[in-house]
């Protein structure tokens, strides 16, 4: 029996939300932006399923581009946690609460 | 045979998503994250796209989990002995599991179908897989990856200017 565009979705389904548990609850701002990589690696295998299953090479064209924009993405937000951490001396996201009520 | 794999690996990946998700050692994590990457990779093997396979591993466990590595070792946070969740971790479950359920539910009503195309595995064979991506990206992607580059040269200078010293 060979796994079909099911399998592969429904385990892209629970990367997700374990991405989503994830990004709602650490506080930990590295520990949030790799479960934010996960939720993306998530989708790129529910677009490589498709695509495979549909025989279009679109959704291997879209995780070409999602790889790219993530990897943008870590480099802009990671450099971010650094300026952060100049500031507070803290990446612990309840720290961030300059614009609290 | 090939379900059985597919089930190992799947539960290869799914054991590593929960470990980056509660580990308290920020670089546990990273590495639980290398081997969900390396689980992906061998999907998209399996799903006839053995040049996403290396470019996975390239960019995401090549190069992402080394600059997230790079940061924590920086930042020399050192196992921190405070609480390591918010105070919301019950909405959390709940969404996890709504969206879990939201998704199983829409999969177990229909087919996932959509517009199909004449790219089998028989052609990613014969043609090969970078010859393909290739053509598709120069000819109907022409536009995203032109912006791609913009982007990546947007984010290498936002990167320097957020990370350097006021000077």
């Amino acid at each position: 029996m060979e796994p079909t565009v099911h399998h592969y979705l429904v385990l892209s389904a629970i990367l997700f939300s374990l991405g989503t548990f994830g990004v709602l609850t650490k506080r930990n701002a590295i520990v949030i932006f790799m479960c934010i990589e996960l939720m993306l690696n998530a989708v790129n295998l529910s677009f490589i399923a498709l695509s495979h299953f549909l025989g279009s090479m679109d959704g291997q064209v879209f995780v070409f581009f999602v790889m790219t924009v993530a990897a943008a993405e870590a480099a802009v937000g990671l450099a971010l946690m650094i300026a952060f951490f100049r500031n507070r001396e803290s990446i612990d996201v309840e720290d961030f609460n300059l614009l609290k009520w | 045979m090939e379900i059985l794999f597919f089930y190992l690996v799947a539960l290869v990946a799914v054991i590593s998503g929960l470990l980056v998700v509660t580990c308290k050692n920020p670089v546990n994590s990273a590495i639980s994250l290398v081997m969900t990457f390396v689980c992906l990779a061998t999907f998209y093997v399996m799903l006839s796209a053995p040049f996403m396979a290396a470019i996975q591993i390239m960019v995401y466990a090549g190069a992402i989990i080394v600059l997230i590595v790079f940061v924590i070792m920086l930042l020399n946070l050192g196992t921190t002995t405070q609480k390591q969740t918010t105070h919301s971790k019950g909405f959390a479950a709940g969404a996890g599991i709504l969206i879990l359920f939201q998704v199983l539910y829409m999969l177990g009503r229909s087919d996932a179908t959509g517009m199909t195309g004449k790219v089998t595995t028989a052609m990613v064979e014969r043609v090969g897989h970078t010859e393909l991506i290739g053509k598709a990206l120069f000819t109907d992607f022409l536009l995203p990856f032109e912006i791609t580059s913009i982007l990546l040269l947007v984010a290498i200078v936002g990167a320097v200017v957020l990370a350097k010293r006021n000077v």
